[in-house]
């Protein structure tokens, strides 16, 4: 009799957490109803960076990049995003899209401008970052699930 | 003996000797799986380890990649993108270390490794076997230097130096050169593979976390080896072990040469459940575990924090201050960096630990309990490399097709993929895959934390919390830094 009704909490137990993981993954985070707007960005780009790296804009942003290479040619391009624009020095490239994308991009520098080149980046962060959120409370239902049963 | 009989035994002896944590016989039970298979059993297999020749060939493969990679440092483009010393060694072999050898094999690596191979002629005076003509004045390495500090500090130099070794292929062949001389001086000198015992920081990155992959050499009957007074496993062992006291996979580096030594045919290797090593006891008692590995675990954990912050972060200033070597950003990098490893995350630890040790009234002394809860951090900080592995190196491997065509990035086009831009598109699913691998390797780390803790008091969970927050803490940052 005890043995069955701890088998039953204990399998009540990984029934709450399976539901809340299952919460966590699909749940829908809170929106910020904005209306979609247009937003310049002038990037400048020099050996390894990009000034500025960070972009924060909201989904449907119509968003224009104005790159400039202030010492060799770069390029942008974004992940997820088929884009790519490449600016030769004291040069500006144009680039324009629609953020219909929601998440947190690297952009990246196209063309081979020195040593440190494959790890020129900046981020392109659209709306909120529901995977970072998600990745976060999952790791936190992880480490409870962790501690489920051991003794106190 | 026929072989199933053999299997048998061997399956005896393993139980009456490691008795296993819970979770790893219940899942080998819920697969119908045995605990251990002994691939030297399997005909196919066999000649494969017995024969020196397979590994031979592999060796004299990688020796002369190795010797080619030096070349096309020192003589090919500076550019690290068009030259094959920076694309094969950090972006193809450093992605195979991380993603198969070191997962799937433990140290399979260090058994093809070219880096201690003409020392290791010199040494015994031969390529297969020892013979009567052996060079080296064959000294014990120290006592005070035996461990994992000399290969964390090892790391610790990679890290402060990473922007220009990872980046510059002079560079790249230069330390390359300096360990194949290093390991040649030092097999004159000291006796057997000290080098890559104490000093290889690749040796003490692989061996630390070969405790969690499924392979293991280890001797099937003890009452055997007992009573074999010659000892040839130990004798022949270029790592200097003896495979009857093998507590775990850290230092093995899956050579063969006790099996091949062994006239009793005495030695398994065995493919195994994953992270066996971790949190098993033996003999009825724990594994105490070791300071150096618990530093050199944390030193991990803050590489691939740092690694991931200046590779693959946004932040131009934190790249450019790596890269200035002896400049003074370069300077606040490194205090920063050396910082976080030698004090923030140690600290933190040993905090987290003597939180749980207090909380749960355990007796055990701090430096004990530090030493053993450190087998918690080995998947966190395998997963977490493996993650940063993946927007790392995917992005890149459009370099690899590139410099096979010109290796040395003189304009050649041999294969004709000199030009390609094509890189595979890992956008799309390499944020949630790195999602995914960061909580594997946490789920992991808190399944060692609650075994560890099970056995070790009746106050589990107080054990535990401090411990796996700390675990939770790295795991948030790693996600922020990776997908943020």
């Amino acid at each position: 009799m005890r043995e069955s009704s701890s088998r039953w909490l204990r399998g009540w137990r990984w029934a709450a957490l399976a539901s809340l993981a299952l919460l966590a993954l699909f749940l829908p985070l809170p929106v910020n109803a904005t209306t979609p707007v247009e937003r310049t960005f002038h990037i400048q780009a020099s050996q390894f960076a990009y000034t500025p790296a960070v972009l924060a804009v909201n989904p449907g942003d119509r968003v224009t990049i104005e790159l400039l290479a202030t010492d060799v040619v770069h390029g942008l391009s974004i992940d997820g995003y088929e884009l790519e624009a490449t600016a030769d020095p004291g040069q500006t490239a144009r680039l324009t899209f629609v953020a219909d994308r929601q998440g947190s991009f690297r952009f990246r520098c196209t063309v081979t401008c020195g040593n440190l080149h494959p790890f020129m980046i900046g981020k392109l962060q659209v709306g909120q970052n529901a995977l970072l959120w998600r990745g976060a409370l999952l790791s936190a239902l992880v480490v409870v699930a962790g501690l489920w049963g051991a003794r106190k | 003996m026929g072989g199933a009989e053999v299997n048998k035994l061997q399956g005896a002896m393993w139980k009456e000797r490691f008795l296993t944590g819970e979770s790893e016989r219940s899942s080998s039970r819920w697969l119908g799986l045995p605990e251990r298979i002994d691939l030297y059993r399997i005909p196919w297999i066999r000649p494969l380890l017995y024969s020196r020749w397979p590994q031979f060939l592999a060796r004299a493969l990688t020796l002369a990649g190795f010797i080619f990679t030096i070349t096309a440092g020192l003589l090919g483009s500076r550019v690290g993108s068009h030259n094959f010393a920076i694309i094969f060694v950090w972006i193809a072999w450093w992605t195979a270390l991380k993603l198969a050898f070191i997962p799937l094999g433990g140290r399979s690596w260090c058994s093809v490794c070219p880096i201690p191979l003409p020392g290791e002629w010199l040494q015994q005076g031969g390529i297969f076997e020892n013979s009567r003509g052996r060079f080296g004045l064959n000294l014990r390495w120290p006592k005070r230097l035996k461990g994992s500090w000399l290969q964390s500090g090892g790391f610790l130099l990679i890290g402060l130096f990473s922007a220009v070794t990872l980046t510059d292929a002079r560079v790249t062949a230069w330390v390359l050169l300096g360990l194949f001389g290093l390991a040649i001086v030092l097999s004159l000198v000291v006796e057997r593979r000290a080098f890559c015992s104490y000093i290889c920081p690749i040796g003490g990155f692989t061996g630390i976390y070969a405790k969690t992959a499924p392979v293991e050499v280890r001797v099937i009957d003890t009452a055997i080896c007992a009573a074999h007074r010659e000892k040839t496993c130990y004798q022949s062992c270029p790592w200097g072990l003896y495979p009857l006291a093998l507590r775990d996979s850290a230092q093995c580096g899956l050579c063969m040469e006790c099996l091949r030594a062994c006239p009793s045919d005495n030695i398994a290797v065995n493919l195994r459940p994953f992270g066996t090593d971790l949190a098993a006891e033996r003999r009825g008692s724990r594994s105490p575990g070791r300071l150096d590995e618990a530093f050199l675990a944390l030193v991990m954990l803050g590489s691939a924090l740092a690694f991931s912050a200046v590779f693959t972060g946004p932040w131009g200033a934190l790249k450019a201050a790596a890269f200035a070597i002896g400049s003074p950003a370069w300077l606040l990098y490194g205090l920063g960096f050396l910082i976080l490893n030698l004090a923030v995350l140690p600290g933190a630890f040993a905090t987290a630990v003597w939180a749980g040790q207090r909380w749960s009234g355990a007796k055990a002394q701090l430096r004990s309990a530090v030493a053993e809860q450190s087998q918690v951090l080995l998947p966190l900080g395998l997963f977490a490399w493996i993650a940063f592995t993946i927007s790392f190196a995917f992005p890149k491997m459009n370099y690899v097709l590139s410099v096979i065509s010109d290796p040395l990035g003189w304009g050649w086009n041999l294969l004709g993929t000199a030009n390609t831009t094509w890189s595979p598109d890992v956008s799309g699913f390499s944020p949630g895959l790195q999602v995914a691998l960061l909580l594997v390797g946490l789920a992991w780390s808190a399944s060692v934390a609650k075994r560890l803790a099970m056995t070790n008091t009746g106050r589990a969970l107080r054990q535990m919390l401090p411990g796996l927050a700390f675990c939770l803490a790295f795991s948030l940052a790693m996600l922020w830094l990776l997908v943020g």
